[in-house]
């Protein structure tokens, strides 16, 4: 769907999605470095588990919802990537205490 | 200077919001010596338009134009204005007092201001089409989000429908850098380019035409328009696959990895309405719009509107309501550091002067009926996953206005808040009761306006009588 502009000579961040080793650049959001990778990152709805994709990137449809480092439902278009982050691609509802 | 927290609990003035309308409010606000908070969601200032302008991978001036880097100069002022930038801030709350609620790394605090300057911006209206839920669907404003913050662009099969003025805009910065777009389905309706003609002189004194004209004619002569559109569909197995659509009765199938749509931008209007800012419909908009004075005042004493939050201009209008809005708070709060900054009618005289020629392009790009108010089995809450068709039954059992609504079918109810589908449900249920949009109403919007956890709302510092009203012996 997407691919990096060659000019782009942000420094790289290494980050984990359900466990791989991703490679984002540095001022990537959560979603735009999962769009990037080339991964099937579709999460699944709360309501009948259909698959989805980021859909406005700009924080107000929520279709971007990701686990990450161990919380649910963050808005991934709106977190930058940080070393190590680990990020989970959420499947159905917030599980209870994360 | 840019801030981890609010440093103080109470601000002359808070700004929310660090677009146009929110970098100059702040920054003439600041200026004149009043304590100025600016808030914003984002990690950098900017808004959508100018976003991510201090963090861009794309330094060469030429990919995104001039009017992109006219933000950083914004930028700039703000930063050496004196005014206290809070990125990665939501505000959750704001109540008629203008006590704010604002998360920021993962901890709430309440702060108070004298003056609150709402400079939210809009966001993509609705675009209800079968499939719109696809994995591989997205708004043409996402793709451009993304390009700006993080060089992508689009790379599988791409196509991009809708219209407006931003619409072009972007399909010509992503063919500029490099990205793929295979075919453009344009669908301003033909009666419109009459409906407008009236309104043809102002605009031809708009600084938007050149531009405006100049883009179509390069983005037209890299890739196939394909203009009169009345109908589009996505379909494919669990992702986009293929794009349909009709012109002149006649249907036509396009294979698609990605599908941006965009048909204008909306006001934003969670934060205002929560607060009991009064809107209206707009007629010729089709969305609601704040109910403003000439200050940009709203109906709640001490909160103003400026940019798109009131009512779409575009973002050199944003610029100068911010300026107006931010005047006005220095003229109440301290009169005299009112002489430095320009007088209140050189700023309206600006604001009229950029505001030129805007109602030709608001009914040019007037989206189309079928376009907002979606039939059968498409989906128009997002979150709840609730389609037209659910919408119309519950209407027919008794459903009378998207608050009634919620009771039968959650729409509005899940994350989003209604931002994706609150207009769609307006005008489906005045459609379907044969009523305005203004008699059905909207969502009672109400804090928090963005999901917060229940963790970070115990957390809150609590006065003795709060902790005395819940808690026994």
């Amino acid at each position: 769907m997407f691919k990096r502009f060659d000019g782009d000579a942000r420094q790289p961040v290494e980050i984990f999605v359900d466990g791989r080793p991703v490679m984002a650049r540095e001022g990537d959001t959560v979603s735009a470095a999962l769009l990037a990778s080339g991964l099937d990152v579709r999460r699944q709805t709360a309501v009948s588990g259909a698959p989805r994709l980021p859909y406005c990137m700009m924080g107000v449809c929520f279709d971007c919802l990701v686990t990450i480092d161990g919380m649910g439902n963050r808005q991934g278009c709106l977190v930058p990537v940080r070393p190590g982050m680990q990020v989970e691609i959420q499947k159905g509802k917030r599980e209870i205490g994360r | 200077m840019t801030s981890n927290r609010p440093m103080r609990d109470e601000y002359d003035v808070a700004v929310i919001g660090a677009g146009p309308a929110g970098l100059a409010a702040a920054s003439l606000s600041a200026q004149s010596g009043l304590s100025t908070l600016l808030l914003d969601e984002n990690q950098g200032p900017g808004g959508q338009v100018w976003r991510a302008v201090t963090s861009t991978p794309l330094k060469q001036t030429r990919l995104l134009g001039d009017d992109y880097w006219a933000g950083s100069k914004l930028v700039e002022e703000v930063r050496a204005s004196g005014a206290e930038i809070l990125q990665g801030a939501t505000v959750w709350s704001l109540d008629p007092h203008l006590e704010l609620g604002i998360s920021v790394g993962g901890g709430s605090q309440f702060i108070r201001a004298r003056r609150v300057i709402l400079a939210t911006g809009a966001l993509e209206r609705p675009f209800p089409i079968p499939g719109w839920t696809l994995p591989g669907v997205m708004t043409a404003g996402a793709a451009q989000t993304v390009l700006k913050s993080s060089g992508l662009v689009p790379s599988g099969k791409t196509v991009v429908a809708g219209q407006g003025p931003l619409f072009w805009l972007l399909t010509a910065q992503i063919l500029r850098m490099g990205g793929q777009i295979d075919l453009i389905l344009d669908t301003t309706q033909r009666l419109n380019y009459l409906r407008a003609l009236p309104h043809a002189a102002a605009f031809l004194r708009s600084p938007y035409l050149l531009k405006g004209l100049a883009m179509m004619r390069e983005v037209r002569s890299k890739v196939r328009v394909v203009s009169g559109v009345t109908k589009i569909a996505a379909s494919g197995d669990g992702r986009l696959e293929r794009v349909t659509y009709e012109v002149r009765g006649r249907s036509a199938t396009a294979p698609a990895d990605l599908l941006l749509l965009h048909q204008g931008v909306v006001p934003n209007v969670n934060l205002a309405m929560s607060a009991g800012v009064k809107h209206q419909w707009d007629e010729i908009q089709l969305c609601w719009v704040p109910v403003l004075d000439s200050n940009c005042g709203t109906s709640v004493d001490g909160i103003a509107i400026a940019g798109d939050g009131a009512g779409i201009a575009g973002v050199l209008a944003a610029v100068a309501r911010g300026r107006i809005a931010a005047r006005a708070a220095v003229e109440a709060l301290k009169p005299e550091a009112g002489a430095k900054a320009p007088s209140m009618d050189t700023l309206r005289a600006a604001l009229a002067k950029v505001e030129r020629g805007r109602r030709f392009l608001d009914v040019l790009f007037q989206p189309p009926k079928q376009f907002r108010i979606p039939e059968g089995d498409t989906v128009v809450c997002r979150c709840e996953e609730v389609t037209a068709q659910d919408i119309l039954d519950s209407v027919a059992i008794g459903a009378t206005g998207p608050n009634q609504l919620k009771a039968y079918r959650r729409t509005g109810m899940g994350p989003c808040q209604g931002r994706l589908c609150g207009l769609t449900v307006t005008e489906l249920m005045a459609d379907a009761r044969g009523k305005t949009p203004e008699e059905i109403g909207y969502y009672r919007l109400r804090a928090p306006v963005k999901p917060i956890t229940l963790s970070e709302l115990a957390s809150l510092p609590k006065d003795e009588s709060a902790t005395k009203a819940v808690v026994r012996g």
